[in-house]
């Protein structure tokens, strides 16, 4: 299913909003959003929100005999998955380009910058070695899943553990989790990457883009490293030119966004730790909150009012009362409606007719207005008499109103 | 990798090149007489092929023609003899997937695309020799050929792959550089004004040496770059004295 096109009024309003240094969801133009880990049941198992963006990891094992060229290492395997459930673009059948893009950017970040030790995954050298595989689902797309792919991959990796395993001799035994405890993975870094969208030929750079501003983007330039100040990789996509300064700029904004995601996940770990050895319940399905309507809640959203409250009111000062009519109907009775009440004639028929009326309608109006109690400061009107008017009111100026109405008729 | 020493004691390397030295870059333009730009390079042992066809109208899929400008496709392939051991997969892979959107995104940067709306130009790439760099190459023999197909470019694409072994910037790498674990940053220049048209690196390396290895890749495709300008000058007088007689 093709996604819905960006309309050019919604791209330009993005676009100079950036140029404001504003951003929809009222972030600074260095801010990540919330990135929230929770852990699965099963050791290995990870789900990360960044914002509204949702991705899961899986890890599993098996094993596997290993390549020829590398008898003595195990195989790490990475695949994201573009499920159609993240976003109406994706569609089942894979190998789009995106899907291609961030299936080689994990390989690269993850295999190329050796973070975990595969010679310690060797069970019997060129016959079986341990093959690990990271599945990425993306679950809900909002904007740079490469970031939250990466988290979720080296979080799941962390928090994974492989079956024990025994040699004696020619007999290899794999213990179950029961007989056992198995062993968790030997990891020597964790590269986590920082995405950096470009704006009007590089002009305007926001980090963690959302899913509108990535529409607008020209370009985007992915640093990934770890917390040792180390780049695991750098990868700039889309067309835009890039100056040697703002690549230098990017990369130290990335490493101190890097050691920050890394604490969280290290805290993350923790605590998920302690859970499972206090013995409490935890999995996807107890990280959800009961008893709260989910879907509708919003978070107050920090967006700057300031200058918005001026302008504003300057509007209101310099705008002309609106004309004499209003747009909501009178009730004369409660839960009873009365079309065309109230509203001045504008077919210019009988000139006695809508001469009554119009009286009839003056006298009603302004008391109407504060009736309904709206929108009172749209116009500067003199009326600082507030009356609340019964429901018995209206009743009497329907009746005077219908009285101008049938006579007119009879004219007719 | 232990034994095999990259970066010598006197600052050689394996095949005798200095750390910032260039391999032999050979070039021709014009090779194919069906297509409207080609050219053939070879950096050292590695050897690739271009061909341009373009502007024309839009194939495939007439939806995605681009009201305003060219759309770009570009397609990357290795021949199967073109490794040690014999590829199986020449395309449709994921890694040939990528570095055709690679090449692309490189000249959708670099190529006047307001110029041809509605168009499409084909950019045809097949590497024949592998031997390293072989991004770098691909878009050296790319720039020639759309120079030959006489598509207007904003500058030279250049590209060269730097390595960082023992604190020195290598530049130009060959397979064995590549595969030593060494950690390889490609870049694609447009000389004249500095502009980064793509920039790739993979494997660790320290922050700290990130603005070196970039002067150095920077540094080998100006490099690049005048060898290059002087193949298209050598080209176009060449053409111009057949045209004469």
């Amino acid at each position: 299913m093709k996604d819905t096109p960006l309309s050019n009024c919604e791209r330009d309003f993005l676009l100079k909003a950036i140029e404001e240094k504003k951003r929809l969801d009222g972030r600074q133009t260095y801010d990540y959003r919330n990135i929230k880990i929770t852990f699965g049941t099963d050791y290995g198992c990870c789900f990360v929100d960044l914002g509204k963006t949702r991705v899961m990891a899986q890890v599993s094992c098996e094993l596997v005999a290993p390549k020829e060229s590398r008898p003595n290492e195990g195989v790490l395997f990475f695949n994201i998955e573009l499920s159609p459930m993240a976003s109406p673009a994706f569609e089942q059948g894979r190998q789009s380009e995106l899907s291609v893009k961030l299936n080689r950017q994990l390989e690269r970040c993850f295999r190329n910058s050796k973070c975990i030790d595969t010679e310690s995954l060797c069970v019997v050298s060129g016959e079986k070695v341990w093959q690990i595989r990271v599945d990425v689902h993306t679950l809900n797309h909002d904007g740079n899943l490469m970031d939250a792919a990466t988290v979720a991959a080296i979080t799941a990796l962390c928090h994974f553990r492989r079956p024990d395993v025994s040699i004696q001799g020619e007999e290899i035994t794999v213990y179950t989790p029961e007989e056992r405890e198995p062993i968790p993975l030997s990891i020597y870094h964790m590269p986590i990457s920082v995405s950096f969208s470009f704006f009007q030929q590089g002009t305007y750079l926001l980090v963690d883009p959302c899913e509108r501003e990535e529409r607008v983007m020209d370009g985007l330039l992915m640093i990934a490293m770890n917390k040792h100040r180390e780049i695991c990789s750098i990868q700039s996509s889309g067309g835009i030119m890039l100056l040697k300064e703002q690549v230098l700029r990017c990369s130290k904004i990335a490493s101190v966004k890097v050691s920050e995601i890394t604490t969280l996940i290290g805290k993350a770990l923790e605590n998920d730790k302690k859970a499972r050895k206090a013995g409490e319940k935890c999995g996807f399905a107890e990280s959800m909150s009961q008893e709260r309507i989910t879907t509708l809640i919003v978070d107050e959203t920090p967006v700057e009012m300031t200058d918005v409250v001026e302008q504003a009111d300057d509007i209101i000062k310099n705008s002309k009362a609106p004309p004499e009519t209003p747009s909501s109907p009178v009730v004369p009775a409660p839960g009873v409606g009365q079309v065309g009440q109230g509203l001045q004639n504008s077919w210019g028929l009988e000139e006695q007719d809508s001469e009554e009326e119009e009286d009839m309608v003056v006298e009603v109006q302004p008391k109407k207005k504060i009736a309904k109690g709206d929108i009172v400061e749209i116009s500067d009107s003199e009326e600082d008499e507030v009356v609340i008017l019964q429901p018995e009111a209206p009743v009497k100026k329907s009746t005077a109103h219908q009285k101008g109405a049938t006579t007119s008729k009879k004219k007719k | 990798m232990a034994g095999l020493e990259l970066l010598s004691d006197q600052g050689y390397r394996l095949d005798g090149r200095k750390a910032n030295e260039l391999r032999k870059v050979q070039a021709r333009m014009g090779v194919f007489a069906q297509a409207d730009g080609s050219a053939y390079i070879e950096q050292g042992n590695t050897k690739a092929l271009a061909v341009v066809y373009g502007p024309h109208e839009m194939r495939g899929s007439r939806s995605r023609t681009l009201y305003d400008r060219a759309a770009i496709n570009c397609q990357y392939s290795m021949a199967t003899f073109s490794t040690a051991e014999r590829k199986r997969r020449p395309h449709g892979d994921k890694k040939s997937t990528e570095m055709s959107l690679h090449l692309k995104q490189t000249f959708e940067a670099a190529i006047l695309t307001q110029l041809y709306p509605r168009s499409q130009i084909d950019i045809f790439v097949k590497i024949l020799q592998s031997d390293g760099g072989n991004y770098s190459v691909c878009v050296n023999a790319a720039t020639l050929a759309v120079i030959d197909a006489g598509i207007p470019m904003r500058d030279y694409v250049c590209a060269c792959t730097v390595g960082f072994v023992d604190e020195t910037p290598l530049a130009d790498l060959c397979y064995t550089e590549e595969n030593g674990g060494v950690s390889s940053l490609a870049m694609a220049l447009l000389p004249r004004g500095g502009q980064i048209a793509l920039l790739q690196m993979d494997a660790r390396l320290h922050q700290d040496h990130l603005e070196s290895m970039m002067e150095a890749a920077m540094t080998a495709c100006k490099g690049v770059s005048k060898v290059l300008d002087e193949v298209v000058r050598q080209h176009l007088e060449e053409a111009s004295a057949l045209s004469r007689d």
